[in-house]
Protein backbone atom coordinates (compact mmCIF):
# COMPACT_ATOMS: atom_id res chain seq x y z
CA UNK A 1 0.00 0.00 0.00
CA UNK A 2 1.46 3.59 -0.88
CA UNK A 3 1.16 5.84 1.99
CA UNK A 4 2.43 8.94 0.04
CA UNK A 5 0.09 11.69 1.30
CA UNK A 6 -0.69 12.94 -2.39
CA UNK A 7 -1.58 9.49 -3.20
CA UNK A 8 -3.84 9.08 -0.59
CA UNK A 9 -5.80 12.06 -1.19
CA UNK A 10 -6.47 10.89 -4.81
CA UNK A 11 -7.23 7.62 -4.04
CA UNK A 12 -10.01 9.67 -2.20
CA UNK A 13 -11.12 11.64 -4.81
CA UNK A 14 -10.88 8.00 -7.09
CA UNK A 15 -13.19 5.93 -5.17
CA UNK A 16 -16.15 7.55 -5.19
CA UNK A 17 -16.04 8.09 -8.87
CA UNK A 18 -15.43 3.87 -9.80
CA UNK A 19 -14.66 1.80 -6.53
CA UNK A 20 -16.86 2.59 -3.84
CA UNK A 21 -19.68 4.12 -6.74
CA UNK A 22 -22.61 6.06 -4.46
CA UNK A 23 -25.65 4.18 -7.45
CA UNK A 24 -23.49 1.42 -9.12
CA UNK A 25 -21.79 -0.29 -5.77
CA UNK A 26 -23.08 1.64 -2.79
CA UNK A 27 -26.55 1.63 -3.79
CA UNK A 28 -27.36 4.82 -1.83
CA UNK A 29 -29.40 7.49 -2.78
CA UNK A 30 -32.04 5.41 -4.78
CA UNK A 31 -35.00 8.56 -4.51
CA UNK A 32 -33.33 10.42 -7.41
CA UNK A 33 -31.65 8.05 -8.91
CA UNK A 34 -35.03 6.53 -9.78
CA UNK A 35 -37.12 9.46 -9.70
CA UNK A 36 -35.81 12.21 -12.32
CA UNK A 37 -33.54 10.37 -14.78
CA UNK A 38 -35.84 10.07 -17.19
CA UNK A 39 -33.63 12.50 -19.48
CA UNK A 40 -30.04 13.32 -19.30
CA UNK A 41 -30.69 16.70 -18.96
CA UNK A 42 -32.85 16.19 -15.38
CA UNK A 43 -30.29 14.06 -14.49
CA UNK A 44 -27.08 16.11 -14.36
CA UNK A 45 -29.07 19.32 -12.74
CA UNK A 46 -29.71 17.11 -10.57
CA UNK A 47 -26.26 15.20 -9.84
CA UNK A 48 -24.60 18.70 -10.09
CA UNK A 49 -27.15 20.16 -7.28
CA UNK A 50 -26.36 17.12 -5.22
CA UNK A 51 -22.26 17.48 -6.00
CA UNK A 52 -22.53 20.86 -4.62
CA UNK A 53 -24.77 20.57 -1.37
CA UNK A 54 -22.36 17.03 -0.76
CA UNK A 55 -18.94 19.32 -1.12
CA UNK A 56 -20.37 22.59 0.45
CA UNK A 57 -21.69 20.12 3.76
CA UNK A 58 -18.89 17.95 3.69
CA UNK A 59 -16.48 21.15 4.44
CA UNK A 60 -18.48 22.72 7.04
CA UNK A 61 -19.16 19.65 8.78
CA UNK A 62 -15.47 18.86 8.77
CA UNK A 63 -14.93 22.39 9.86
CA UNK A 64 -17.10 21.84 12.45
CA UNK A 65 -16.35 18.56 13.71
CA UNK A 66 -14.20 19.31 17.28
CA UNK A 67 -17.74 22.26 18.27
CA UNK A 68 -21.07 19.96 17.39
CA UNK A 69 -22.07 17.91 20.52
CA UNK A 70 -22.34 13.72 19.86
CA UNK A 71 -25.24 14.06 21.05
CA UNK A 72 -26.91 16.05 18.44
CA UNK A 73 -24.66 15.87 15.68
CA UNK A 74 -27.68 14.64 12.91
CA UNK A 75 -29.51 17.44 13.67
CA UNK A 76 -26.87 19.79 13.02
CA UNK A 77 -26.07 17.64 9.73
CA UNK A 78 -29.33 17.98 8.98
CA UNK A 79 -29.75 21.60 9.21
CA UNK A 80 -26.29 21.98 7.37
CA UNK A 81 -27.34 20.04 4.87
CA UNK A 82 -30.78 22.07 4.31
CA UNK A 83 -28.97 25.63 4.30
CA UNK A 84 -27.09 23.82 1.38
CA UNK A 85 -30.24 22.64 -0.42
CA UNK A 86 -31.96 25.85 0.30
CA UNK A 87 -29.25 27.69 -1.84
CA UNK A 88 -29.28 25.30 -4.25
CA UNK A 89 -33.01 25.12 -5.03
CA UNK A 90 -32.75 29.10 -5.38
CA UNK A 91 -30.38 29.01 -7.71
CA UNK A 92 -31.97 26.58 -10.30
CA UNK A 93 -35.10 28.48 -9.86
CA UNK A 94 -33.64 31.44 -11.08
CA UNK A 95 -31.33 30.02 -14.13
CA UNK A 96 -34.43 27.86 -15.25
CA UNK A 97 -38.23 27.44 -14.20
CA UNK A 98 -38.70 24.67 -16.50
CA UNK A 99 -35.74 22.51 -14.83
CA UNK A 100 -37.04 23.58 -10.96
CA UNK A 101 -40.83 22.28 -12.48
CA UNK A 102 -38.87 19.10 -13.41
CA UNK A 103 -37.06 18.01 -10.92
CA UNK A 104 -40.10 19.34 -8.46
CA UNK A 105 -40.00 18.29 -4.89
CA UNK A 106 -36.88 15.82 -5.40
CA UNK A 107 -34.56 19.25 -5.14
CA UNK A 108 -36.15 19.55 -1.90
CA UNK A 109 -35.39 15.83 -0.69
CA UNK A 110 -31.81 16.13 -1.42
CA UNK A 111 -32.20 16.94 2.59
CA UNK A 112 -33.18 13.09 3.16
CA UNK A 113 -30.64 11.75 0.26
CA UNK A 114 -28.73 9.55 2.63
CA UNK A 115 -25.44 9.73 0.61
CA UNK A 116 -25.12 12.76 2.03
CA UNK A 117 -25.76 12.14 5.26
CA UNK A 118 -23.94 9.13 4.78
CA UNK A 119 -20.76 10.93 4.07
CA UNK A 120 -20.97 13.45 6.81
CA UNK A 121 -21.18 11.00 9.27
CA UNK A 122 -18.88 8.28 8.06
CA UNK A 123 -15.91 10.69 6.79
CA UNK A 124 -16.34 14.39 7.24
CA UNK A 125 -17.20 14.36 10.98
CA UNK A 126 -13.44 12.10 11.08
CA UNK A 127 -11.34 14.16 8.49
CA UNK A 128 -9.95 17.23 7.80
CA UNK A 129 -11.59 19.85 5.39
CA UNK A 130 -8.91 18.84 2.31
CA UNK A 131 -9.67 15.40 2.61
CA UNK A 132 -13.37 16.13 3.22
CA UNK A 133 -13.61 18.14 -0.02
CA UNK A 134 -11.66 15.42 -2.07
CA UNK A 135 -13.99 12.89 -0.50
CA UNK A 136 -17.26 14.76 -1.58
CA UNK A 137 -16.02 15.76 -4.85
CA UNK A 138 -15.35 12.15 -5.48
CA UNK A 139 -18.83 11.11 -4.42
CA UNK A 140 -20.58 13.63 -5.85
CA UNK A 141 -19.02 13.33 -9.04
CA UNK A 142 -19.49 9.57 -9.21
CA UNK A 143 -23.39 10.03 -8.38
CA UNK A 144 -23.67 12.27 -11.05
CA UNK A 145 -21.96 10.18 -13.46
CA UNK A 146 -24.40 7.47 -12.49
CA UNK A 147 -27.26 9.75 -12.98
CA UNK A 148 -25.90 10.52 -16.83
CA UNK A 149 -25.60 6.80 -17.14
CA UNK A 150 -29.19 5.81 -15.94
CA UNK A 151 -30.81 8.81 -17.86
CA UNK A 152 -29.06 8.20 -21.11
CA UNK A 153 -30.10 5.27 -21.78
CA UNK A 154 -33.69 5.97 -20.21
CA UNK A 155 -34.02 9.20 -22.43
CA UNK A 156 -32.42 7.25 -25.62
CA UNK A 157 -34.78 4.31 -25.88
CA UNK A 158 -37.67 5.98 -24.01
CA UNK A 159 -37.73 9.29 -26.15
CA UNK A 160 -35.21 8.26 -28.86
CA UNK A 161 -33.14 11.78 -28.02
CA UNK A 162 -30.06 12.64 -26.45
CA UNK A 163 -29.71 15.59 -24.23
CA UNK A 164 -32.69 16.93 -26.87
CA UNK A 165 -31.20 15.83 -30.27
CA UNK A 166 -32.68 13.34 -32.64
CA UNK A 167 -30.91 10.07 -32.60
CA UNK A 168 -32.35 7.81 -34.34
CA UNK A 169 -34.51 8.38 -37.19
CA UNK A 170 -37.69 10.57 -37.18
CA UNK A 171 -39.87 7.57 -37.21
CA UNK A 172 -38.66 5.64 -34.05
CA UNK A 173 -41.18 4.06 -31.78
CA UNK A 174 -40.25 4.99 -28.41
CA UNK A 175 -40.74 2.37 -25.53
CA UNK A 176 -42.68 4.77 -23.07
CA UNK A 177 -41.79 2.53 -19.94
CA UNK A 178 -38.41 3.63 -20.05
CA UNK A 179 -39.09 7.48 -19.54
CA UNK A 180 -42.20 6.00 -16.84
CA UNK A 181 -40.87 5.03 -13.37
CA UNK A 182 -40.99 1.38 -14.41
CA UNK A 183 -37.94 2.44 -16.67
CA UNK A 184 -35.75 3.69 -13.33
CA UNK A 185 -35.99 0.14 -12.26
CA UNK A 186 -34.89 -1.85 -15.52
CA UNK A 187 -32.09 0.48 -15.88
CA UNK A 188 -30.42 0.74 -12.82
CA UNK A 189 -31.05 -3.30 -12.89
CA UNK A 190 -29.49 -3.35 -15.79
CA UNK A 191 -26.74 -1.21 -15.06
CA UNK A 192 -25.86 -2.55 -11.75
CA UNK A 193 -26.18 -6.01 -13.95
CA UNK A 194 -23.12 -5.02 -15.87
CA UNK A 195 -21.09 -3.23 -12.83
CA UNK A 196 -21.64 -6.73 -11.18
CA UNK A 197 -20.44 -8.93 -13.85
CA UNK A 198 -17.02 -6.50 -14.44
CA UNK A 199 -16.70 -7.09 -10.42
CA UNK A 200 -16.99 -10.96 -10.91
CA UNK A 201 -14.90 -10.89 -13.78
CA UNK A 202 -11.84 -8.87 -12.59
CA UNK A 203 -11.53 -11.49 -9.57
CA UNK A 204 -11.65 -14.52 -11.43
CA UNK A 205 -8.73 -12.78 -13.50
CA UNK A 206 -7.45 -11.76 -10.86
CA UNK A 207 -7.46 -15.05 -8.90
CA UNK A 208 -6.39 -17.11 -12.26
CA UNK A 209 -3.01 -14.63 -12.35
CA UNK A 210 -2.21 -15.38 -8.76
CA UNK A 211 -2.87 -19.28 -9.30
CA UNK A 212 -0.56 -19.13 -12.34
CA UNK A 213 2.02 -17.53 -10.73
CA UNK B 1 -11.47 -41.46 -7.49
CA UNK B 2 -14.28 -43.60 -8.10
CA UNK B 3 -17.68 -43.22 -5.45
CA UNK B 4 -18.41 -45.92 -3.49
CA UNK B 5 -21.63 -47.75 -4.41
CA UNK B 6 -24.56 -46.91 -2.12
CA UNK B 7 -26.38 -49.47 -1.27
CA UNK B 8 -28.72 -47.76 0.88
CA UNK B 9 -30.18 -44.87 -0.44
CA UNK B 10 -31.55 -42.01 1.53
CA UNK B 11 -33.92 -39.55 -0.54
CA UNK B 12 -36.22 -36.63 1.12
CA UNK B 13 -39.86 -37.31 0.15
CA UNK B 14 -42.27 -37.22 -1.77
CA UNK B 15 -40.85 -41.20 -2.28
CA UNK B 16 -43.78 -41.40 -5.38
CA UNK B 17 -43.27 -40.24 -8.27
CA UNK B 18 -46.21 -39.11 -11.09
CA UNK B 19 -45.28 -41.34 -14.08
CA UNK B 20 -46.86 -37.55 -15.76
CA UNK B 21 -43.74 -35.14 -16.24
CA UNK B 22 -43.84 -31.79 -16.34
CA UNK B 23 -43.81 -32.19 -20.15
CA UNK B 24 -46.60 -34.51 -20.24
CA UNK B 25 -48.45 -31.68 -18.87
CA UNK B 26 -47.03 -28.24 -20.68
CA UNK B 27 -47.63 -30.68 -23.86
CA UNK B 28 -51.39 -31.26 -23.48
CA UNK B 29 -51.61 -27.31 -22.47
CA UNK B 30 -50.27 -26.54 -25.68
CA UNK B 31 -52.82 -28.70 -27.38
CA UNK B 32 -55.68 -27.25 -25.69
CA UNK B 33 -54.24 -24.22 -26.85
CA UNK B 34 -54.56 -24.92 -30.35
CA UNK B 35 -58.23 -24.87 -31.51
CA UNK B 36 -57.61 -21.18 -29.60
CA UNK B 37 -55.04 -20.28 -31.96
CA UNK B 38 -56.60 -21.94 -34.89
CA UNK B 39 -60.20 -20.05 -34.28
CA UNK B 40 -58.09 -16.83 -33.79
CA UNK B 41 -56.42 -17.54 -37.34
CA UNK B 42 -59.94 -17.99 -39.10
CA UNK B 43 -61.45 -14.98 -37.45
CA UNK B 44 -57.99 -12.59 -37.69
CA UNK B 45 -56.24 -14.36 -40.87
CA UNK B 46 -52.62 -14.50 -41.72
CA UNK B 47 -52.06 -11.40 -39.37
CA UNK B 48 -52.91 -13.34 -36.32
CA UNK B 49 -50.95 -16.61 -37.73
CA UNK B 50 -47.96 -14.23 -38.14
CA UNK B 51 -48.75 -13.04 -34.35
CA UNK B 52 -48.68 -16.30 -33.15
CA UNK B 53 -45.82 -17.64 -35.05
CA UNK B 54 -43.31 -15.07 -34.04
CA UNK B 55 -44.63 -14.74 -30.18
CA UNK B 56 -43.73 -18.79 -30.04
CA UNK B 57 -40.72 -18.26 -32.07
CA UNK B 58 -39.06 -15.73 -30.07
CA UNK B 59 -39.92 -17.06 -26.75
CA UNK B 60 -38.39 -20.54 -27.70
CA UNK B 61 -35.43 -19.03 -29.24
CA UNK B 62 -35.04 -16.73 -26.28
CA UNK B 63 -35.38 -19.48 -24.16
CA UNK B 64 -32.81 -21.48 -25.99
CA UNK B 65 -29.75 -18.61 -26.39
CA UNK B 66 -30.47 -17.95 -22.36
CA UNK B 67 -29.80 -21.52 -21.37
CA UNK B 68 -26.83 -21.95 -23.66
CA UNK B 69 -25.53 -18.29 -22.06
CA UNK B 70 -25.91 -19.89 -18.65
CA UNK B 71 -24.42 -23.20 -19.19
CA UNK B 72 -27.65 -25.03 -19.02
CA UNK B 73 -28.72 -27.61 -20.97
CA UNK B 74 -31.38 -25.76 -23.13
CA UNK B 75 -35.10 -26.39 -21.41
CA UNK B 76 -36.93 -25.88 -24.66
CA UNK B 77 -37.76 -29.73 -24.42
CA UNK B 78 -40.27 -28.97 -21.71
CA UNK B 79 -42.72 -27.45 -24.04
CA UNK B 80 -43.17 -24.35 -21.32
CA UNK B 81 -41.68 -21.77 -23.41
CA UNK B 82 -43.70 -22.72 -26.73
CA UNK B 83 -46.84 -22.04 -23.70
CA UNK B 84 -45.77 -18.33 -23.09
CA UNK B 85 -45.20 -17.78 -26.47
CA UNK B 86 -48.50 -18.87 -27.46
CA UNK B 87 -50.42 -17.20 -24.78
CA UNK B 88 -48.64 -13.92 -25.18
CA UNK B 89 -49.72 -14.39 -28.75
CA UNK B 90 -52.94 -15.13 -27.87
CA UNK B 91 -53.13 -12.02 -25.79
CA UNK B 92 -51.57 -9.00 -28.43
CA UNK B 93 -54.29 -7.19 -30.83
CA UNK B 94 -53.50 -8.80 -34.65
CA UNK B 95 -52.37 -5.86 -36.22
CA UNK B 96 -49.40 -5.45 -33.57
CA UNK B 97 -46.01 -4.86 -35.77
CA UNK B 98 -44.48 -8.23 -35.85
CA UNK B 99 -41.16 -6.65 -34.52
CA UNK B 100 -43.06 -5.50 -31.28
CA UNK B 101 -44.87 -9.04 -30.96
CA UNK B 102 -40.82 -10.86 -31.23
CA UNK B 103 -39.42 -7.89 -28.42
CA UNK B 104 -42.36 -9.20 -26.17
CA UNK B 105 -41.74 -12.60 -26.70
CA UNK B 106 -37.72 -12.25 -25.68
CA UNK B 107 -39.40 -10.14 -22.93
CA UNK B 108 -41.62 -12.39 -21.33
CA UNK B 109 -38.90 -15.12 -21.23
CA UNK B 110 -35.73 -13.09 -20.08
CA UNK B 111 -37.64 -10.84 -17.77
CA UNK B 112 -40.68 -12.78 -16.36
CA UNK B 113 -38.65 -16.14 -16.59
CA UNK B 114 -34.84 -16.46 -16.53
CA UNK B 115 -34.58 -13.34 -14.31
CA UNK B 116 -35.95 -15.26 -11.51
CA UNK B 117 -34.33 -18.35 -12.52
CA UNK B 118 -36.33 -20.27 -15.34
CA UNK B 119 -39.09 -22.59 -15.11
CA UNK B 120 -40.29 -23.05 -11.45
CA UNK B 121 -39.26 -20.09 -10.02
CA UNK B 122 -40.94 -17.54 -11.85
CA UNK B 123 -43.36 -15.37 -9.31
CA UNK B 124 -45.36 -14.05 -12.32
CA UNK B 125 -47.01 -15.49 -15.42
CA UNK B 126 -43.83 -14.40 -18.06
CA UNK B 127 -46.43 -13.98 -20.93
CA UNK B 128 -48.68 -11.54 -18.81
CA UNK B 129 -45.57 -9.96 -18.12
CA UNK B 130 -44.01 -9.69 -21.82
CA UNK B 131 -47.51 -8.14 -22.40
CA UNK B 132 -47.66 -5.68 -19.43
CA UNK B 133 -44.30 -4.26 -20.75
CA UNK B 134 -45.14 -4.35 -23.92
CA UNK B 135 -47.98 -1.90 -23.20
CA UNK B 136 -46.59 0.47 -20.72
CA UNK B 137 -44.26 1.02 -23.77
CA UNK B 138 -46.51 1.01 -26.89
CA UNK B 139 -49.99 2.21 -25.39
CA UNK B 140 -51.62 3.44 -28.22
CA UNK B 141 -50.23 -0.02 -30.78
CA UNK B 142 -51.45 -2.12 -28.32
CA UNK B 143 -55.31 -0.98 -28.01
CA UNK B 144 -55.58 -0.22 -31.84
CA UNK B 145 -57.72 -3.60 -32.85
CA UNK B 146 -58.26 -4.96 -36.37
CA UNK B 147 -61.92 -5.67 -37.47
CA UNK B 148 -62.72 -9.58 -37.39
CA UNK B 149 -63.73 -11.50 -40.56
CA UNK B 150 -62.11 -8.78 -43.04
CA UNK B 151 -62.64 -10.61 -47.18
CA UNK B 152 -59.31 -10.67 -47.40
CA UNK B 153 -57.77 -11.70 -44.54
CA UNK B 154 -56.26 -14.35 -46.03
CA UNK B 155 -54.51 -13.05 -49.18
CA UNK B 156 -52.91 -9.70 -47.21
CA UNK B 157 -51.88 -8.03 -44.13
CA UNK B 158 -52.17 -5.49 -42.14
CA UNK B 159 -50.07 -2.27 -43.66
CA UNK B 160 -49.14 -2.02 -39.78
CA UNK B 161 -47.95 -5.45 -39.52
CA UNK B 162 -44.66 -5.32 -41.67
CA UNK B 163 -43.16 -2.61 -39.79
CA UNK B 164 -39.62 -2.25 -39.78
CA UNK B 165 -38.07 -2.91 -36.59
CA UNK B 166 -38.19 -0.20 -34.15
CA UNK B 167 -39.87 2.27 -36.56
CA UNK B 168 -43.29 3.85 -35.98
CA UNK B 169 -46.03 1.17 -37.69
CA UNK B 170 -48.49 3.15 -40.28
CA UNK B 171 -52.03 2.00 -39.15
CA UNK B 172 -54.50 0.67 -41.60
CA UNK B 173 -57.23 3.24 -41.89
CA UNK B 174 -60.01 0.69 -40.98
CA UNK B 175 -59.87 0.13 -37.14
CA UNK B 176 -62.09 -1.26 -34.76
CA UNK B 177 -63.29 -1.05 -31.04
CA UNK B 178 -63.36 -3.91 -28.47
CA UNK B 179 -67.06 -4.12 -27.23
CA UNK B 180 -64.92 -4.13 -23.39
CA UNK B 181 -63.97 -0.72 -25.08
CA UNK B 182 -67.21 0.60 -26.79
CA UNK B 183 -68.57 -0.28 -22.90
CA UNK B 184 -66.66 1.83 -21.47
CA UNK B 185 -66.47 4.79 -23.39
CA UNK B 186 -69.79 4.31 -25.73
CA UNK B 187 -71.93 2.73 -23.11
CA UNK B 188 -73.42 0.13 -25.94
CA UNK B 189 -73.47 -3.45 -24.95
CA UNK B 190 -72.51 -6.26 -27.32
CA UNK B 191 -74.95 -9.14 -27.78
CA UNK B 192 -74.04 -11.55 -25.50
CA UNK B 193 -74.50 -14.67 -28.35
CA UNK B 194 -71.53 -12.73 -30.04
CA UNK B 195 -68.80 -12.47 -27.64
CA UNK B 196 -69.63 -16.09 -26.40
CA UNK B 197 -69.08 -17.02 -29.90
CA UNK B 198 -66.59 -15.19 -30.47
CA UNK B 199 -67.62 -13.24 -33.39
CA UNK B 200 -66.24 -9.52 -32.38
CA UNK B 201 -63.05 -7.53 -32.48
CA UNK B 202 -60.50 -7.88 -29.80
CA UNK B 203 -56.95 -9.48 -28.99
CA UNK B 204 -56.20 -12.78 -30.95
CA UNK B 205 -57.59 -15.09 -28.88
CA UNK B 206 -59.57 -13.69 -26.13
CA UNK B 207 -62.65 -13.72 -28.47
CA UNK B 208 -64.70 -17.23 -28.49
CA UNK B 209 -65.25 -17.96 -25.07
CA UNK B 210 -67.00 -21.53 -25.97
CA UNK B 211 -63.68 -22.89 -27.58
CA UNK B 212 -61.29 -21.31 -24.26
CA UNK B 213 -64.08 -22.94 -21.80
CA UNK B 214 -64.26 -26.60 -24.01
CA UNK B 215 -59.82 -26.57 -23.96
CA UNK B 216 -60.26 -25.76 -20.37
CA UNK B 217 -62.79 -28.27 -19.36
CA UNK B 218 -60.58 -30.65 -21.64
CA UNK B 219 -57.58 -29.51 -19.49
CA UNK B 220 -59.43 -29.63 -15.87
CA UNK B 221 -60.85 -33.38 -17.04
CA UNK B 222 -57.09 -34.54 -17.55
CA UNK B 223 -56.32 -33.11 -14.13
CA UNK B 224 -53.28 -30.21 -15.46
CA UNK B 225 -55.67 -27.55 -14.70
CA UNK B 226 -57.41 -26.98 -11.37
CA UNK B 227 -60.85 -25.76 -12.37
CA UNK B 228 -61.68 -24.10 -8.85
CA UNK B 229 -59.28 -21.01 -10.17
CA UNK B 230 -61.26 -19.98 -13.53
CA UNK B 231 -64.35 -20.94 -11.58
CA UNK B 232 -64.00 -18.78 -8.95
CA UNK B 233 -62.94 -15.98 -10.86
CA UNK B 234 -66.05 -16.36 -13.11
CA UNK B 235 -68.50 -16.68 -9.80
CA UNK B 236 -67.00 -13.52 -7.97
CA UNK B 237 -66.92 -11.27 -11.48
CA UNK B 238 -70.43 -12.79 -12.30
CA UNK B 239 -71.02 -12.24 -8.54
CA UNK B 240 -70.29 -8.49 -8.05
CA UNK B 241 -71.48 -7.59 -11.78
CA UNK B 242 -74.56 -8.74 -10.99
CA UNK B 243 -75.12 -6.37 -7.45
CA UNK B 244 -73.87 -3.42 -9.37
CA UNK B 245 -76.07 -3.89 -12.52
CA UNK B 246 -79.37 -4.54 -10.28
CA UNK B 247 -78.43 -1.30 -8.68
CA UNK B 248 -78.03 0.78 -11.06
CA UNK B 249 -78.90 -1.05 -14.82
CA UNK B 250 -77.78 2.09 -17.03
CA UNK B 251 -73.70 2.50 -15.63
CA UNK B 252 -72.88 -1.28 -15.29
CA UNK B 253 -73.36 -4.31 -17.96
CA UNK B 254 -75.02 -7.40 -17.14
CA UNK B 255 -73.00 -9.88 -15.28
CA UNK B 256 -72.92 -12.14 -19.09
CA UNK B 257 -71.52 -9.40 -20.56
CA UNK B 258 -68.66 -9.16 -18.13
CA UNK B 259 -68.12 -12.79 -18.24
CA UNK B 260 -67.82 -13.04 -22.17
CA UNK B 261 -66.04 -10.17 -22.76
CA UNK B 262 -62.65 -9.23 -23.47
CA UNK B 263 -59.48 -11.00 -21.52
CA UNK B 264 -61.57 -12.55 -18.80
CA UNK B 265 -62.24 -16.22 -20.46
CA UNK B 266 -58.54 -16.64 -21.89
CA UNK B 267 -56.98 -15.07 -18.74
CA UNK B 268 -59.02 -17.05 -15.75
CA UNK B 269 -58.54 -20.74 -17.96
CA UNK B 270 -55.03 -20.54 -19.26
CA UNK B 271 -53.31 -17.56 -17.16
CA UNK B 272 -53.98 -17.22 -13.65
CA UNK B 273 -53.65 -21.10 -13.25
CA UNK B 274 -49.87 -20.97 -13.79
CA UNK B 275 -48.88 -23.25 -12.21
CA UNK B 276 -45.94 -21.97 -10.52
CA UNK B 277 -47.27 -18.76 -10.18
CA UNK B 278 -50.86 -19.63 -8.37
CA UNK B 279 -50.78 -20.58 -4.65
CA UNK B 280 -51.17 -24.76 -3.77
CA UNK B 281 -53.50 -25.11 -1.40
CA UNK B 282 -57.04 -25.19 -2.25
CA UNK B 283 -57.83 -22.73 0.54
CA UNK B 284 -55.21 -20.07 -0.56
CA UNK B 285 -56.80 -21.22 -4.41
CA UNK B 286 -59.80 -19.89 -3.72
CA UNK B 287 -58.87 -16.68 -2.08
CA UNK B 288 -56.26 -15.74 -4.96
CA UNK B 289 -58.84 -16.45 -7.57
CA UNK B 290 -61.60 -14.18 -5.56
CA UNK B 291 -58.84 -11.48 -5.36
CA UNK B 292 -58.10 -11.54 -8.98
CA UNK B 293 -61.90 -11.53 -9.80
CA UNK B 294 -62.26 -8.37 -7.09
CA UNK B 295 -59.42 -6.82 -8.73
CA UNK B 296 -61.01 -7.42 -12.70
CA UNK B 297 -64.30 -5.88 -12.01
CA UNK B 298 -62.75 -2.78 -9.90
CA UNK B 299 -60.44 -1.62 -13.20
CA UNK B 300 -63.10 -2.72 -15.34
CA UNK B 301 -65.69 -0.63 -13.80
CA UNK B 302 -63.50 2.65 -11.90
CA UNK B 303 -60.11 2.10 -13.48
CA UNK B 304 -58.85 4.32 -16.69
CA UNK B 305 -58.45 1.29 -19.13
CA UNK B 306 -61.32 -0.88 -20.64
CA UNK B 307 -60.14 -4.21 -20.01
CA UNK B 308 -58.22 -5.03 -16.36
CA UNK B 309 -57.86 -8.52 -16.66
CA UNK B 310 -54.07 -9.02 -16.95
CA UNK B 311 -53.15 -6.16 -13.80
CA UNK B 312 -55.83 -8.19 -12.15
CA UNK B 313 -53.63 -11.71 -12.81
CA UNK B 314 -50.45 -10.23 -12.31
CA UNK B 315 -51.30 -8.64 -8.78
CA UNK B 316 -52.57 -11.96 -7.79
CA UNK B 317 -49.33 -13.25 -8.65
CA UNK B 318 -47.70 -11.40 -6.65
CA UNK B 319 -49.68 -11.74 -3.30
CA UNK B 320 -49.95 -15.09 -4.00
CA UNK B 321 -46.94 -15.93 -1.44
CA UNK B 322 -48.60 -13.95 1.17
CA UNK B 323 -51.67 -15.83 0.41
CA UNK B 324 -49.89 -18.98 0.65
CA UNK B 325 -47.96 -17.90 3.99
CA UNK B 326 -51.09 -16.91 5.75
CA UNK B 327 -53.33 -20.34 4.74
CA UNK B 328 -50.61 -23.01 5.64
CA UNK B 329 -52.00 -26.18 6.32
CA UNK B 330 -50.93 -27.36 9.65
CA UNK B 331 -48.15 -30.11 9.56
CA UNK B 332 -49.62 -33.35 11.19
CA UNK B 333 -48.49 -33.65 14.61
CA UNK B 334 -47.00 -30.19 15.13
CA UNK B 335 -48.95 -27.53 16.88
CA UNK B 336 -50.87 -24.60 14.98
CA UNK B 337 -48.09 -21.95 14.11
CA UNK B 338 -50.10 -19.24 15.77
CA UNK B 339 -49.64 -21.22 19.14
CA UNK B 340 -46.35 -21.97 18.55
CA UNK B 341 -45.17 -18.21 18.17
Amino acid sequence: MNTDPAHLSTNEFIKGLWRENPIFVQVLGMCPALAVTNSVINAIAMGLATTFVLIMSSMLVSSLRSFIPRQVRIASYILIIATFVTVAEYFIQAISIELHKNLGAFIALIVVNCLILGRAEAFASKNTIWPAFLDAAGMGLGFTFALICLGGVRELIGNGTLLGYMIFSENYQPWIVMILPGGGFFSLGAWLLLFNWMKSRKERLNLAAENSR
Amino acid sequence: MSLPKKTLEIRTSPHLKSPIQTDTIMRNVVYALLPVAAFAVYLFGLAALLVLLVSTLAAVLTEHFLCILNHRESTIGDWSAVITGLLLGLTLPPALPLWMVACGGIIAIALGKFMFGGLGYNSFNPALVGRAVLQASFPVAITTWYPAMTPDRFSSLPASSLTMPFMKPVWDTVTTATPLGQMKFEHIAAETDKLFFGMSGGSVGETSALIILICGAYLAARNMLNWRIPVTIFAVVAGLTAIFHGISPETYPTPQFMLFSGGLMLGAVFMATDMVASPLTTPGVIVYSAVIGVMIVVIRFWGGLPEGVMYAILFGNAVSPLIERSIQPRVYGTTSRRAKA
